[in-house]
């Protein structure tokens, strides 16, 4: 029985390679492999578009996918004042489009500063980086503002994540904003994280109690422990100061020009 | 047999050493999710015997952290049974779908047509909720070989299962007695979750990332300067040294035969026999780094096909690889079976012993493994422009003599696309300045560890190539991805951006695969064998999964002689998911191809 097996199987071997068209020709090495091809396919699968046959396959590689990230939801007190701050984004999208929430802010001795939302089209041009553009909208004191957001984001080299954006706003109006951070291991769990962040903005605003020229310097370092990589609670410390013009503005109105805060918070993403 | 032995395990919630090592009884709680009441219904290490098989595919209840969990399963174990065949048999695999959702059972490294072959949307359709497909194929290879699902995350929810085709004739290695060793990673998570995660946060996994205390170490050991030049270039890169796994130890346990480290699988021998070890790597996203201390692995198969026997002490065996190594264990001691994960992050265990219960000492993990500027492919320490690799190309395998060429094999007559160039764009982090075949290079990590290592240089397939032609033509294809995106491709295009690559039936080809990221990737062809060649452009060893290292350049010829449509792809499963994957066509020289994907 065996051996009627094997003879068959030799038999379809060698018929399969006759039909293959491939009878061994003169000086081709014999192959001791014992391979034998495998028959044609009985059936073949019907015909269907791309979308239909990765549904099939359970295999889609552009799927969009979601994250949110609450980078900073945390309380300060420092040169006797306490403040509140948050900065926190969204995203939604494939890996070359996503729809992209941002939003950040800072309640200082109970006045906003800096609040605002921005809701921004992120489009990955290079290795590193995506383009954003979009709308910007101020919960600022006084006056609400509402630009037109472009700017890039990414990983500059040396893993500094950065995030430059140029608004225009109605009445001629433009402003900048620059923000770089790091992350220091000292652990697999206890990171530190430098910031730096700058506003610029191109022309006075008085009711924003805004003058051009670099507006504010936000410096802080956080020190956060990953409970989980979700789940991290931090501390650290924030200066926050305006500069030029805008601290004048500050200082005629009898407000403080920097503030140093100790904050404690807690950083989320799910 | 599975062969239990009780090892100590903290009683307490979920700690840290439970989670890697699992616990003890884990691999016993297996009972089927519809019949709980019945509970603890013990059914492992089956072994089903040809030419007719009866497999369900259904969800069961285990616990192998101390947290119980659901797991997709052939006929209620993880693994599932052991399927064993004869060579020659034509066997008929009735696969009933109990899952609420769609399955399917790809049957790895075997040669069958192409509609047995199990890839839904490729062969069939997958087999439906409730639904029986009857698999039915002459087997007509030997060796060790594996199943699992090719549905979605199937296959690391427990769907894999091993398989033994005896040799028609017997086996040429005579072995007194013989085990399978199935290494798999088990996770209590989600996978849809750690896809998701590995999308949103791609380092989410690794935690043995350098830290500033490393810094100051190197620092002190290497001098600040060489500290520092160091961290400038990978910081240049933006890429992690210790990234050698994208799921880690920190959410798998590593199991053999399912059975955690604590649950410590023992095999048994008698003093002086030969014992046939079959390794099968059927994990998911896991390279293993596998030795038995106080024995030498004798490798007398590669992916099923025999070789020259050759004798190491040890072996890296990647995703869907498959070893048979020979033991003989010369003292009445128990041997520990050591697979630590490539990362360092975790191992899986067994025991050898004449003796149920017996034990040996576990060895400590190595220290973890830094990818160096080479495995980078950086010629000169930087790594700057975008473009293909000039200077740096490294001299070719020198093609064999066409003797037998001048008919079909010289050239495909259809108009096949020579070789598409790749395309380095947004979703490539980095393109390898300097790769080389470096076929008898372990891989990172094992380099001058002490230890004999085995390498594909050490492969040598008994009965030589399937097919004695020269290739007609060359496919060059780069191995590409973005880590910190987790977007993963050949020629920087994923499968939703690729055509599928177009074969004509019955010629020889060379495919040459360029690793350009820092991943190590099993690359498997379905359908077809991979010949590898040495560096001078002889055949080395037939397999139908490659792993190619990072910065390597690395080719084989392929026989065209299975018509139909193919999976080719990397088999870490996240990787396949991200868009390592491509659709392999082969069709008849004078009928236009079919393959409806792109």
């Amino acid at each position: 029985m065996k051996l009627l097996v094997r003879v068959l199987l030799l038999g379809a071997s060698a018929a399969c390679r006759l039909a293959l068209g491939e009878a061994q020709t003169g000086n081709a090495p014999v192959s001791q492999s014992e391979h034998v091809p495998p028959e044609p396919p009985a059936l073949e699968i019907h015909d269907m578009t791309s979308r239909q046959m990765t549904a099939m396959m359970e295999m889609n590689d552009a799927a969009p996918l979601g994250m949110l990230l609450v980078d900073q939801l945390e309380g300060g007190y420092g040169n006797g004042v306490s403040s509140f701050g948050w900065y926190a984004q969204g995203w939604y999208g494939g890996d070359y489009d996503k729809l992209w929430l941002r939003t950040e802010g800072e309640q200082l001795a109970g006045s906003t500063e800096n609040a605002r939302v921005e809701l921004l089209w992120d489009h990955v041009f290079s290795r590193w980086w995506s383009a954003q553009s979009g709308l910007r909208h101020d919960f600022q004191p006084g006056a609400a503002r509402d630009w037109l957001a472009l700017g890039v984001q990414g990983m500059a080299p040396y893993f500094f994540k950065i995030e430059a954006t140029a608004y225009v706003g109605d009445a001629g109006r433009t402003a900048a904003r620059l923000r770089a951070e790091y992350d220091l291991l000292f652990t697999q769990r206890l990171i530190l994280q430098p910031e730096l962040e700058l506003n610029a903005y191109g022309k006075d605003d008085p009711a924003a109690e805004i003058a051009s020229g670099l507006s504010d310097l936000q410096l802080a370092l956080r020190l956060r422990y990953e409970i989980h990589r979700e789940i991290a609670p931090y501390i650290g410390i924030v200066w926050l100061s305006r500069l030029g013009g805008t601290a004048d503005l500050a200082r005629s109105q009898g407000k403080e020009v920097s503030v140093l805060q100790a904050v404690a918070g807690l950083r989320v993403w799910l | 047999m599975r062969q239990l032995v009780s090892t100590r395990v903290p009683a307490a919630a979920v700690s840290r050493r439970q989670f890697t090592q699992g616990i003890a009884t884990g691999a016993l709680l297996l009972s089927p999710l519809r019949a709980l009441s019945r509970g603890g219904e013990q059914r492992s290490g089956t072994v089903l015997t040809g030419p007719d098989f009866d497999l369900t595919i259904g969800e069961t209840r285990v616990n192998f952290t101390g947290r119980p969990r659901v797991a997709t399963t052939v006929n209620q174990q993880l693994p599932g049974p052991l399927l064993r065949m004869r060579q020659g048999d034509m066997v008929t695999l009735r696969v009933t779908n109990r899952l609420p959702v769609r399955s399917s059972i790809h049957w790895h490294g075997f040669i069958v047509p192409a509609d047995m072959d199990g890839v839904p949307g490729l062969s069939f359709a997958g087999i439906n909720p409730g639904a029986t497909f009857v698999y039915r194929f002459r087997v007509n290879q030997y060796g060790t070989y594996w199943y699992h699902a090719h549905s979605r995350f199937q296959e690391q929810t427990g769907l894999s299962g091993p398989i033994v085709i005896e040799r028609h004739g017997g086996e040429r290695q005579r072995c007194d007695r013989e085990h399978v060793i199935f290494l798999s990673d088990w996770s209590d998570a989600d996978p849809e979750w750690i896809f998701a995660t590995l999308k949103r946060q791609s380092d989410y996994f690794n935690f043995g990332k350098r830290t500033v205390g490393d810094f100051f170490a190197d620092a002190h050991a290497q001098g600040l300067n060489a500290a520092l030049a160091n961290r400038r270039m990978w910081g240049e890169m933006r890429m992690e040294p210790t990234d050698l796994a994208d799921v880690s130890g920190a959410t798998y346990t590593y199991l053999v035969n399912g059975a955690t480290p604590a649950a410590n699988w023992t095999g048994l021998f008698q003093q002086g026999e030969r014992v046939r070890l079959r390794f099968i790597n059927g994990s998911s996203m896991s390279f293993f780094d596998v030795r038995i201390p106080g024995l030498r692995l004798t490798v007398i198969a590669a992916d099923g096909q025999d070789v020259e026997p050759v004798t190491v002490d040890e072996f890296r065996i990647g995703t869907a690889e498959v070893l048979d190594v020979v033991v003989t264990p010369s003292a009445e001691r128990a041997y520990t079976i050591f697979a630590q994960a490539m990362d360092r992050s975790g191992y899986a265990r067994a025991t050898l012993a004449p003796q149920p219960g017996m034990t040996a000492d576990v060895p400590p993990l190595d220290p973890r493994i830094l990818l160096t500027m080479s495995d980078m492919g950086m010629a000169h320490g930087r790594m700057g422009h975008m473009g293909q690799q000039s200077a740096a190309t490294p001299e070719m395998p020198e093609m064999k003599p066409a003797a037998d060429s001048r008919s079909r094999s010289a050239g495909p007559a259809i108009a096949v696309p020579q070789s598409e160039s790749p395309s380095f764009g947004p979703m490539v982090d980095s393109v390898a300045e300097n790769v080389s075949p470096r076929l008898d290079d372990p891989g990172p990590g094992l380099r001058d560890n002490g230890r004999r290592v085995l390498t594909y240089a050490d492969l040598h397939t008994l009965g030589g190539p399937i097919d004695g032609r020269g290739p007609g033509r060359e496919i060059e294809l780069h191995l590409t991805g973005h880590m910190a995106r987790y977007v993963w491709s050949f020629n920087g295009r994923k499968f939703s951006e690729a055509e599928p690559l177009r074969f004509s039936l019955g010629e020889r080809l060379r495919l040459v695969l360029v690793n350009d990221s820092m991943m190590t990737h099993p690359i498997h062809l379905h359908g077809m064998w991979s010949e590898i060649e040495a560096h001078d452009g002889s055949f080395l060893a037939r397999k139908h999964t490659v792993s190619v290292q990072p910065a390597q350049r690395l080719s084989y010829l392929v026989t065209a002689d299975a018509l139909g449509r193919w999976a080719y792809h990397c088999h870490l499963l996240y990787h396949m998911e991200a868009g390592m994957f491509r659709e392999v066509v082969v069709a008849r020289a004078d009928l236009s191809p079919r393959g409806n994907h792109g």
